[in-house]
Protein backbone atom coordinates (compact mmCIF):
# COMPACT_ATOMS: atom_id res chain seq x y z
CA UNK A 1 0.00 0.00 0.00
CA UNK A 2 1.38 3.75 -1.06
CA UNK A 3 1.65 5.77 1.88
CA UNK A 4 -0.85 7.86 0.40
CA UNK A 5 -3.29 5.50 0.42
CA UNK A 6 -2.21 4.55 4.37
CA UNK A 7 -2.96 8.57 5.11
CA UNK A 8 -6.39 8.50 3.15
CA UNK A 9 -7.73 4.89 4.53
CA UNK A 10 -6.64 5.20 8.43
CA UNK A 11 -5.06 8.34 9.42
CA UNK A 12 -7.74 10.26 8.08
CA UNK A 13 -10.22 8.82 9.47
CA UNK A 14 -8.28 8.51 13.07
CA UNK A 15 -7.76 12.22 12.90
CA UNK A 16 -11.47 13.11 12.06
CA UNK A 17 -12.60 11.67 14.86
CA UNK A 18 -9.94 12.86 17.17
CA UNK A 19 -11.21 16.44 15.66
CA UNK A 20 -15.27 15.79 16.85
CA UNK A 21 -13.38 14.71 20.07
CA UNK A 22 -14.44 18.44 21.91
CA UNK A 23 -18.12 18.44 20.58
CA UNK A 24 -18.93 15.14 21.95
CA UNK A 25 -17.20 15.71 24.60
CA UNK A 26 -19.92 18.96 25.22
CA UNK A 27 -22.83 16.21 24.17
CA UNK A 28 -22.00 13.93 27.16
CA UNK A 29 -21.61 16.79 28.89
CA UNK A 30 -24.46 17.83 28.48
CA UNK A 31 -26.55 14.63 28.96
CA UNK A 32 -23.88 14.25 32.30
CA UNK A 33 -22.32 11.09 30.86
CA UNK A 34 -18.54 12.57 31.16
CA UNK A 35 -19.28 15.25 33.56
CA UNK A 36 -21.54 18.73 34.15
CA UNK A 37 -21.91 21.76 31.44
CA UNK A 38 -21.86 23.85 35.47
CA UNK A 39 -24.13 26.39 36.45
CA UNK A 40 -24.52 28.07 32.99
CA UNK A 41 -24.42 25.50 30.33
CA UNK A 42 -25.03 28.11 27.56
CA UNK A 43 -21.76 30.02 28.69
CA UNK A 44 -19.92 26.77 28.97
CA UNK A 45 -20.81 26.02 25.47
CA UNK A 46 -20.50 28.86 23.84
CA UNK A 47 -16.75 29.29 25.46
CA UNK A 48 -15.96 25.53 24.77
CA UNK A 49 -16.71 25.52 20.90
CA UNK A 50 -15.01 29.18 20.60
CA UNK A 51 -11.87 28.08 22.06
CA UNK A 52 -11.80 25.26 19.91
CA UNK A 53 -12.85 27.70 16.67
CA UNK A 54 -9.43 29.14 17.85
CA UNK A 55 -7.56 26.25 18.93
CA UNK A 56 -8.24 24.45 15.40
CA UNK A 57 -7.43 27.79 14.00
CA UNK A 58 -3.61 27.73 15.31
CA UNK A 59 -3.41 23.57 14.44
CA UNK A 60 -4.04 24.99 10.90
CA UNK A 61 -1.34 27.46 11.21
CA UNK A 62 1.27 25.20 12.73
CA UNK A 63 0.62 22.63 9.87
CA UNK A 64 2.89 24.36 6.78
CA UNK A 65 5.28 25.37 9.56
CA UNK A 66 5.94 21.88 10.84
CA UNK A 67 5.86 20.42 7.32
CA UNK A 68 8.69 22.42 6.63
CA UNK A 69 10.76 22.01 9.53
CA UNK A 70 10.23 18.14 9.97
CA UNK A 71 10.02 17.22 5.86
CA UNK A 72 7.01 15.67 6.75
CA UNK A 73 5.02 16.74 3.42
CA UNK A 74 2.27 14.26 3.87
CA UNK A 75 1.18 16.69 6.76
CA UNK A 76 -0.39 18.78 3.87
CA UNK A 77 -2.99 16.51 3.17
CA UNK A 78 -4.54 17.24 6.82
CA UNK A 79 -4.48 20.88 6.02
CA UNK A 80 -8.65 20.96 4.44
CA UNK A 81 -9.76 18.91 7.52
CA UNK A 82 -8.36 20.77 9.99
CA UNK A 83 -9.55 24.37 8.01
CA UNK A 84 -13.33 22.90 7.89
CA UNK A 85 -13.12 21.59 11.79
CA UNK A 86 -12.47 25.48 12.39
CA UNK A 87 -15.09 26.49 10.64
CA UNK A 88 -17.28 24.07 12.14
CA UNK A 89 -16.89 24.86 15.79
CA UNK A 90 -16.26 28.34 14.67
CA UNK A 91 -20.20 27.83 13.43
CA UNK A 92 -21.13 26.09 16.38
CA UNK A 93 -20.19 29.04 18.54
CA UNK A 94 -22.16 31.03 16.45
CA UNK A 95 -25.12 29.23 16.09
CA UNK A 96 -24.92 28.87 20.32
CA UNK A 97 -25.16 32.31 20.54
CA UNK A 98 -27.57 33.09 18.12
CA UNK A 99 -30.10 30.39 19.04
CA UNK A 100 -29.27 29.89 23.02
CA UNK A 101 -27.66 33.18 24.12
CA UNK A 102 -29.98 35.46 22.17
CA UNK A 103 -32.58 33.05 21.52
CA UNK A 104 -33.04 34.46 17.65
CA UNK A 105 -34.31 37.90 19.13
CA UNK A 106 -33.41 40.01 16.20
CA UNK A 107 -32.69 43.90 17.69
CA UNK A 108 -30.44 42.31 20.35
CA UNK A 109 -28.43 40.32 17.54
CA UNK A 110 -28.22 43.20 15.54
CA UNK A 111 -27.44 45.61 18.34
CA UNK A 112 -24.93 43.18 19.58
CA UNK A 113 -23.32 42.98 15.96
CA UNK A 114 -22.87 46.50 15.31
CA UNK A 115 -22.51 48.19 18.53
CA UNK A 116 -20.12 45.96 20.25
CA UNK A 117 -16.81 45.43 18.61
CA UNK A 118 -16.08 42.22 20.03
CA UNK A 119 -18.77 41.08 18.36
CA UNK A 120 -18.30 42.72 15.11
CA UNK A 121 -14.87 41.09 14.90
CA UNK A 122 -15.98 37.93 15.80
CA UNK A 123 -18.76 38.09 13.13
CA UNK A 124 -16.36 38.93 10.49
CA UNK A 125 -14.22 36.21 11.48
CA UNK A 126 -16.67 33.75 11.05
CA UNK A 127 -17.90 35.40 7.16
CA UNK A 128 -14.19 35.29 5.87
CA UNK A 129 -14.03 31.12 7.51
CA UNK A 130 -17.68 30.58 5.79
CA UNK A 131 -15.84 31.76 2.44
CA UNK A 132 -12.59 29.99 2.72
CA UNK A 133 -15.19 27.06 3.94
CA UNK A 134 -17.03 27.31 0.58
CA UNK A 135 -13.63 26.97 -1.68
CA UNK A 136 -12.31 24.84 -0.11
CA UNK A 137 -13.25 21.71 -2.49
CA UNK A 138 -10.55 20.83 -4.90
CA UNK A 139 -12.75 21.43 -7.86
CA UNK A 140 -12.70 25.54 -6.92
CA UNK A 141 -9.68 25.57 -5.91
CA UNK A 142 -8.31 24.53 -9.19
CA UNK A 143 -10.68 26.45 -11.29
CA UNK A 144 -9.36 29.75 -9.10
CA UNK A 145 -5.98 28.79 -9.52
CA UNK A 146 -3.94 31.60 -8.01
CA UNK A 147 -6.46 33.44 -6.97
CA UNK A 148 -7.34 30.68 -4.57
CA UNK A 149 -4.15 31.14 -2.57
CA UNK A 150 -4.47 34.64 -2.24
CA UNK A 151 -8.00 34.52 -1.18
CA UNK A 152 -6.76 31.45 1.32
CA UNK A 153 -4.29 33.59 2.99
CA UNK A 154 -7.61 35.88 4.60
CA UNK A 155 -7.36 32.88 7.24
CA UNK A 156 -4.47 34.64 9.08
CA UNK A 157 -6.63 37.95 9.30
CA UNK A 158 -9.51 35.64 10.58
CA UNK A 159 -7.27 34.22 13.12
CA UNK A 160 -5.98 37.83 14.27
CA UNK A 161 -10.28 38.48 14.67
CA UNK A 162 -10.52 35.44 16.55
CA UNK A 163 -7.81 35.84 19.43
CA UNK A 164 -8.91 39.67 19.54
CA UNK A 165 -12.34 39.01 19.49
CA UNK A 166 -11.20 36.45 22.53
CA UNK A 167 -9.09 39.20 24.24
CA UNK A 168 -11.85 41.88 24.21
CA UNK A 169 -14.32 39.93 25.92
CA UNK A 170 -12.18 38.50 28.76
CA UNK A 171 -13.51 40.52 31.69
CA UNK A 172 -10.25 41.21 32.93
CA UNK A 173 -7.70 38.30 33.28
CA UNK A 174 -5.77 38.53 29.69
CA UNK A 175 -3.67 35.23 30.39
CA UNK A 176 -5.54 33.07 28.36
CA UNK A 177 -5.95 35.23 25.21
CA UNK A 178 -2.75 36.60 25.62
CA UNK A 179 -1.15 32.84 25.19
CA UNK A 180 -3.03 32.65 21.95
CA UNK A 181 -2.48 36.05 20.72
CA UNK A 182 1.83 34.80 21.43
CA UNK A 183 1.12 31.75 19.01
CA UNK A 184 -0.31 33.65 16.42
CA UNK A 185 1.90 36.05 16.34
CA UNK A 186 4.94 33.64 15.94
CA UNK A 187 3.18 31.75 13.29
CA UNK A 188 2.64 34.60 11.50
CA UNK A 189 5.77 36.50 11.52
CA UNK A 190 7.39 32.94 10.35
CA UNK A 191 5.36 33.41 7.37
CA UNK A 192 6.75 36.49 6.72
CA UNK A 193 10.05 35.84 7.82
CA UNK A 194 9.46 32.84 5.45
CA UNK A 195 8.32 35.16 2.36
CA UNK A 196 11.45 37.48 3.05
CA UNK A 197 13.82 35.22 2.72
CA UNK A 198 12.44 33.54 -0.30
CA UNK A 199 12.19 37.33 -1.85
CA UNK A 200 15.78 38.05 -1.30
CA UNK A 201 18.00 36.89 -3.83
CA UNK A 202 20.76 34.52 -3.30
CA UNK A 203 24.29 36.08 -2.25
CA UNK A 204 27.05 34.81 -3.53
CA UNK A 205 29.69 34.48 -1.21
CA UNK A 206 32.57 37.46 -1.93
CA UNK B 1 -6.25 25.01 30.32
CA UNK B 2 -7.73 22.15 28.31
CA UNK B 3 -11.61 21.24 29.34
CA UNK B 4 -12.41 22.18 32.69
CA UNK B 5 -13.89 19.34 34.76
CA UNK B 6 -16.88 20.57 36.42
CA UNK B 7 -17.83 18.27 39.60
CA UNK B 8 -18.93 15.18 38.92
CA UNK B 9 -22.27 15.56 41.21
CA UNK B 10 -25.83 15.41 39.20
CA UNK B 11 -28.83 17.34 39.28
CA UNK B 12 -30.18 14.40 41.15
CA UNK B 13 -28.01 14.05 44.01
CA UNK B 14 -28.40 18.11 44.66
CA UNK B 15 -31.04 19.44 47.30
CA UNK B 16 -33.48 20.78 45.16
CA UNK B 17 -35.08 23.83 46.21
CA UNK B 18 -38.46 22.31 47.47
CA UNK B 19 -35.92 19.97 49.36
CA UNK B 20 -34.68 23.24 50.81
CA UNK B 21 -38.08 24.75 51.55
CA UNK B 22 -39.12 21.79 53.46
CA UNK B 23 -35.85 21.34 55.03
CA UNK B 24 -36.49 25.48 56.24
CA UNK B 25 -39.87 24.49 57.32
CA UNK B 26 -38.19 21.17 59.42
CA UNK B 27 -35.83 23.01 60.84
CA UNK B 28 -38.64 25.71 61.65
CA UNK B 29 -40.27 23.30 63.71
CA UNK B 30 -37.45 22.58 65.32
CA UNK B 31 -38.37 18.80 64.12
CA UNK B 32 -35.22 18.01 61.84
CA UNK B 33 -36.14 14.00 60.42
CA UNK B 34 -37.11 12.37 57.70
CA UNK B 35 -36.59 14.01 54.08
CA UNK B 36 -34.77 17.25 56.46
CA UNK B 37 -31.90 14.43 57.28
CA UNK B 38 -31.55 12.70 54.26
CA UNK B 39 -31.13 16.40 52.23
CA UNK B 40 -28.92 17.66 54.65
CA UNK B 41 -26.67 14.87 54.31
CA UNK B 42 -26.99 15.46 50.50
CA UNK B 43 -25.63 19.32 52.00
CA UNK B 44 -22.79 18.30 53.69
CA UNK B 45 -21.65 15.76 51.35
CA UNK B 46 -21.63 18.44 48.86
CA UNK B 47 -19.13 20.45 50.88
CA UNK B 48 -17.18 18.26 52.96
CA UNK B 49 -14.54 20.16 54.17
CA UNK B 50 -16.60 22.83 55.40
CA UNK B 51 -18.54 22.65 58.97
CA UNK B 52 -21.58 24.45 57.37
CA UNK B 53 -23.30 24.94 60.98
CA UNK B 54 -27.04 25.24 60.89
CA UNK B 55 -27.43 29.43 61.78
CA UNK B 56 -30.48 29.44 64.53
CA UNK B 57 -32.96 31.93 65.34
CA UNK B 58 -33.64 33.71 61.96
CA UNK B 59 -36.35 36.05 61.18
CA UNK B 60 -37.86 35.70 58.16
CA UNK B 61 -38.06 39.48 55.77
CA UNK B 62 -40.64 41.53 54.38
CA UNK B 63 -37.71 41.97 51.57
CA UNK B 64 -37.50 38.51 50.38
CA UNK B 65 -38.71 37.91 46.82
CA UNK B 66 -41.08 35.08 46.57
CA UNK B 67 -39.00 34.10 43.02
CA UNK B 68 -37.53 30.54 42.17
CA UNK B 69 -34.65 30.09 44.78
CA UNK B 70 -31.34 28.94 42.90
CA UNK B 71 -30.05 25.22 43.63
CA UNK B 72 -27.46 25.48 46.68
CA UNK B 73 -24.93 23.96 44.12
CA UNK B 74 -25.30 26.82 41.66
CA UNK B 75 -24.56 29.29 44.41
CA UNK B 76 -21.78 27.81 46.00
CA UNK B 77 -20.05 26.69 42.62
CA UNK B 78 -20.41 29.27 40.52
CA UNK B 79 -19.25 32.85 41.27
CA UNK B 80 -16.87 35.14 41.09
CA UNK B 81 -14.13 35.19 44.05
CA UNK B 82 -10.76 36.55 42.41
CA UNK B 83 -8.75 35.86 45.90
CA UNK B 84 -9.31 32.31 45.09
CA UNK B 85 -8.75 32.37 41.27
CA UNK B 86 -10.42 33.59 38.17
CA UNK B 87 -12.48 31.24 36.64
CA UNK B 88 -15.83 30.83 38.53
CA UNK B 89 -15.28 27.28 39.43
CA UNK B 90 -12.12 28.57 41.15
CA UNK B 91 -13.40 29.96 44.20
CA UNK B 92 -15.24 26.46 45.04
CA UNK B 93 -12.29 24.66 44.53
CA UNK B 94 -9.37 26.85 46.26
CA UNK B 95 -10.98 28.07 49.05
CA UNK B 96 -11.45 24.68 50.86
CA UNK B 97 -8.71 24.94 53.19
CA UNK B 98 -9.64 28.50 53.86
CA UNK B 99 -10.27 29.22 57.95
CA UNK B 100 -12.49 32.09 58.35
CA UNK B 101 -12.12 31.63 62.60
CA UNK B 102 -10.39 33.23 64.19
CA UNK B 103 -11.98 36.92 62.52
CA UNK B 104 -11.63 40.45 63.42
CA UNK B 105 -12.98 43.24 61.89
CA UNK B 106 -11.72 46.63 62.60
CA UNK B 107 -14.18 49.78 62.75
CA UNK B 108 -12.06 53.18 62.04
CA UNK B 109 -12.51 56.64 60.84
CA UNK B 110 -15.15 58.95 61.49
CA UNK B 111 -17.22 57.22 63.73
CA UNK B 112 -18.05 57.10 67.80
CA UNK B 113 -17.25 53.45 67.70
CA UNK B 114 -14.02 52.42 66.43
CA UNK B 115 -11.94 49.50 67.37
CA UNK B 116 -10.99 46.10 66.37
CA UNK B 117 -13.84 43.45 67.23
CA UNK B 118 -14.10 39.69 67.07
CA UNK B 119 -16.45 38.88 64.52
CA UNK B 120 -18.57 36.71 67.04
CA UNK B 121 -18.80 39.83 69.07
CA UNK B 122 -19.30 41.89 66.12
CA UNK B 123 -22.54 40.27 65.38
CA UNK B 124 -24.07 39.18 68.49
CA UNK B 125 -26.39 42.20 69.12
CA UNK B 126 -28.05 41.83 66.02
CA UNK B 127 -31.02 39.40 65.04
CA UNK B 128 -30.44 37.24 62.37
CA UNK B 129 -32.49 37.81 59.03
CA UNK B 130 -33.22 35.83 55.98
CA UNK B 131 -33.01 37.87 53.13
CA UNK B 132 -34.09 35.98 49.72
CA UNK B 133 -32.18 38.68 47.45
CA UNK B 134 -32.19 38.50 43.70
CA UNK B 135 -27.97 39.06 42.76
CA UNK B 136 -27.48 40.26 39.35
CA UNK B 137 -23.61 39.58 38.17
CA UNK B 138 -22.06 42.10 35.77
CA UNK B 139 -21.77 39.87 33.95
CA UNK B 140 -25.37 39.40 33.06
CA UNK B 141 -26.31 36.52 34.83
CA UNK B 142 -28.27 36.13 37.87
CA UNK B 143 -29.23 33.79 40.72
CA UNK B 144 -31.96 34.13 43.81
CA UNK B 145 -30.30 33.56 47.05
CA UNK B 146 -31.04 33.12 50.32
CA UNK B 147 -28.95 35.26 52.47
CA UNK B 148 -28.59 34.97 56.77
CA UNK B 149 -27.36 38.35 57.56
CA UNK B 150 -27.81 41.65 59.62
CA UNK B 151 -28.98 44.30 58.11
CA UNK B 152 -25.96 47.22 57.67
CA UNK B 153 -27.90 49.83 58.50
CA UNK B 154 -28.33 48.39 62.13
CA UNK B 155 -24.76 47.56 62.61
CA UNK B 156 -24.03 51.63 60.87
CA UNK B 157 -26.56 52.94 63.68
CA UNK B 158 -24.45 51.25 66.59
CA UNK B 159 -21.41 52.34 64.81
CA UNK B 160 -22.17 55.84 65.40
CA UNK B 161 -20.82 57.54 62.34
CA UNK B 162 -20.30 61.09 62.48
CA UNK B 163 -21.76 63.98 60.66
CA UNK B 164 -18.34 64.07 58.73
CA UNK B 165 -18.66 60.37 57.31
CA UNK B 166 -20.05 60.62 54.25
CA UNK B 167 -18.82 57.13 52.85
CA UNK B 168 -18.56 53.87 53.96
CA UNK B 169 -15.67 51.79 52.83
CA UNK B 170 -15.31 47.76 53.24
CA UNK B 171 -11.88 46.14 52.65
CA UNK B 172 -11.07 42.03 52.45
CA UNK B 173 -8.90 40.50 54.09
CA UNK B 174 -5.06 40.47 52.76
CA UNK B 175 -3.39 37.40 52.81
CA UNK B 176 -1.82 35.88 49.94
CA UNK B 177 -0.87 32.94 52.13
CA UNK B 178 -4.85 32.38 52.60
CA UNK B 179 -6.16 33.44 49.63
CA UNK B 180 -3.98 31.91 46.83
CA UNK B 181 -5.57 34.18 43.85
CA UNK B 182 -3.87 37.71 45.33
CA UNK B 183 -1.10 36.75 44.00
CA UNK B 184 -2.39 37.80 40.84
CA UNK B 185 -1.85 41.01 40.01
CA UNK B 186 -5.30 41.39 38.39
CA UNK B 187 -6.73 43.36 41.10
CA UNK B 188 -5.49 45.62 43.31
CA UNK B 189 -5.64 44.19 46.59
CA UNK B 190 -6.91 44.20 48.93
CA UNK B 191 -10.54 43.96 47.65
CA UNK B 192 -12.37 47.34 48.05
CA UNK B 193 -15.61 48.50 48.04
CA UNK B 194 -17.73 51.45 48.86
CA UNK B 195 -21.50 52.78 49.75
CA UNK B 196 -22.59 55.92 50.27
CA UNK B 197 -23.96 56.60 54.17
CA UNK B 198 -27.63 56.77 52.48
CA UNK B 199 -26.97 53.56 50.46
CA UNK B 200 -25.44 51.96 53.61
CA UNK B 201 -28.32 53.37 56.25
CA UNK B 202 -30.94 51.81 53.94
CA UNK B 203 -32.91 48.95 55.02
CA UNK B 204 -32.00 46.97 51.99
CA UNK B 205 -28.57 45.85 52.24
CA UNK B 206 -27.08 43.77 54.57
CA UNK B 207 -23.60 41.72 56.40
CA UNK B 208 -24.09 38.57 55.46
CA UNK B 209 -22.98 35.80 57.09
CA UNK B 210 -24.62 32.67 56.14
CA UNK B 211 -27.06 30.82 53.42
CA UNK B 212 -29.58 28.90 53.12
CA UNK B 213 -29.90 28.82 56.94
CA UNK B 214 -26.24 28.26 57.43
CA UNK B 215 -23.12 29.49 57.65
CA UNK B 216 -21.66 31.13 54.82
CA UNK B 217 -19.54 28.43 52.60
CA UNK B 218 -15.82 29.81 52.33
CA UNK B 219 -16.70 30.46 48.28
CA UNK B 220 -19.27 32.97 49.21
CA UNK B 221 -17.17 35.33 51.42
CA UNK B 222 -16.91 33.70 55.27
CA UNK B 223 -17.10 34.60 57.54
CA UNK B 224 -18.81 37.81 56.80
CA UNK B 225 -19.74 39.41 53.71
CA UNK B 226 -21.41 42.44 52.11
CA UNK B 227 -24.79 42.79 50.10
CA UNK B 228 -26.24 45.05 48.26
CA UNK B 229 -29.12 43.84 45.96
CA UNK B 230 -29.69 46.68 43.66
CA UNK B 231 -26.04 46.75 42.65
CA UNK B 232 -24.13 44.69 40.30
CA UNK B 233 -22.62 41.37 42.31
CA UNK B 234 -19.04 42.79 42.88
CA UNK B 235 -20.27 45.36 44.86
CA UNK B 236 -21.16 42.21 47.47
CA UNK B 237 -16.81 42.39 48.84
CA UNK B 238 -16.04 39.33 50.78
CA UNK B 239 -14.78 38.34 53.73
CA UNK B 240 -14.34 41.76 55.13
CA UNK B 241 -11.97 42.30 57.96
CA UNK B 242 -12.51 46.75 58.06
CA UNK B 243 -15.15 48.75 57.80
CA UNK B 244 -14.09 52.65 57.64
CA UNK B 245 -16.18 55.31 57.36
CA UNK B 246 -14.54 58.45 55.37
CA UNK B 247 -15.47 61.96 54.22
CA UNK B 248 -14.36 61.26 50.41
CA UNK B 249 -15.82 58.74 47.80
CA UNK B 250 -13.48 56.06 48.19
CA UNK B 251 -11.54 54.12 45.14
CA UNK B 252 -13.17 50.78 44.55
CA UNK B 253 -11.33 48.17 43.42
CA UNK B 254 -13.01 47.57 39.68
CA UNK B 255 -12.92 51.48 39.32
CA UNK B 256 -9.43 50.84 39.66
CA UNK B 257 -8.94 48.44 37.21
CA UNK B 258 -11.00 49.66 34.55
CA UNK B 259 -12.39 53.22 35.43
CA UNK B 260 -14.35 53.68 32.32
CA UNK B 261 -16.23 49.76 32.70
CA UNK B 262 -17.22 50.25 36.46
CA UNK B 263 -18.02 52.80 38.69
CA UNK B 264 -18.44 53.42 42.15
CA UNK B 265 -22.37 53.62 41.57
CA UNK B 266 -22.42 50.64 39.81
CA UNK B 267 -26.46 50.40 40.21
CA UNK B 268 -27.94 47.60 38.26
CA UNK B 269 -29.32 49.58 34.98
CA UNK B 270 -30.77 47.91 31.62
CA UNK B 271 -30.18 51.41 29.86
CA UNK B 272 -26.63 51.64 30.91
CA UNK B 273 -24.25 49.46 29.07
CA UNK B 274 -21.16 48.05 30.10
CA UNK B 275 -18.61 49.23 26.86
CA UNK B 276 -18.18 45.67 25.73
CA UNK B 277 -21.99 43.99 26.44
CA UNK B 278 -26.01 44.61 27.01
CA UNK B 279 -27.14 44.95 30.02
CA UNK B 280 -30.36 44.99 29.04
CA UNK B 281 -30.84 40.98 29.81
CA UNK B 282 -29.78 38.64 32.32
CA UNK B 283 -29.03 34.82 32.17
CA UNK B 284 -30.93 33.54 34.75
CA UNK B 285 -28.41 30.73 36.21
CA UNK B 286 -30.60 27.36 36.88
CA UNK B 287 -33.22 28.19 34.18
CA UNK B 288 -31.48 25.25 31.60
CA UNK B 289 -30.23 25.00 28.17
CA UNK B 290 -33.00 26.81 26.29
CA UNK B 291 -34.39 29.16 28.48
CA UNK B 292 -33.81 32.59 27.15
CA UNK B 293 -32.74 35.53 29.01
CA UNK B 294 -35.02 38.08 31.05
CA UNK B 295 -35.15 41.57 30.77
CA UNK B 296 -32.87 42.82 33.52
CA UNK B 297 -34.92 45.41 35.53
CA UNK B 298 -33.81 49.08 37.01
CA UNK B 299 -31.80 48.85 40.10
CA UNK B 300 -32.64 44.92 39.86
CA UNK B 301 -36.39 45.31 40.88
CA UNK B 302 -35.45 47.43 44.02
CA UNK B 303 -36.46 50.60 42.79
CA UNK B 304 -38.98 51.38 45.24
CA UNK B 305 -36.40 51.07 47.86
CA UNK B 306 -33.97 52.61 46.67
CA UNK B 307 -34.68 54.87 43.85
CA UNK B 308 -35.41 58.15 46.09
CA UNK B 309 -31.11 57.32 47.10
CA UNK B 310 -30.25 58.96 43.47
CA UNK B 311 -32.83 62.00 42.77
CA UNK B 312 -31.30 64.31 40.58
CA UNK B 313 -27.86 61.92 40.37
CA UNK B 314 -27.25 61.29 36.25
CA UNK B 315 -27.41 57.75 36.43
CA UNK B 316 -25.69 57.26 32.99
CA UNK B 317 -22.85 59.55 34.35
CA UNK B 318 -22.63 58.19 37.55
CA UNK B 319 -22.27 54.16 36.48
Amino acid sequence: MTSLKIIRLYLKPIVFLICLLPIILVLTDLFEISGTLGANPIENIQDRFGIWGLRFIVILLLISPLKKISGIIWLIQFRRMIGLFAFFYVLMHFLVWLLLEQSLLMPAIIEDVTKRPFITIGFIALLILLILASTSTSKIRRSMGKKWDKLHQSVYLASILGVWHFWWQVKKDITEPLIYAVIIFILLTYRLWDKYKKTQPKKNPA
Amino acid sequence: MLIKKPNKIKSFEITSERNYINRRNFIKSGCLIGGGIISDNLLTAELPSQPFEILKNIKESQYSTDEQINNIIDVTSYNNYYEFGLDKDDPNLNSRDFKSRPWTIEVEGEAEKTGIFDIEDFIRPYQLEERIYRMRCVEAWSMVIPWVGIPLANVIKELKPLSSAKYVKFETLHDKKRMPGQKSGVLRWPYREGLTIAEATNPLPILAVGIYGRALPNQNGAPIRLVVPWKYGFKGIKGIVKISFIKNQPKTSWEMAAPNEYGFYANVNPKVSHPRWSQARERRIGSGVFASKQPTMLFNGYEEHVAHLYDGLNLRRNF
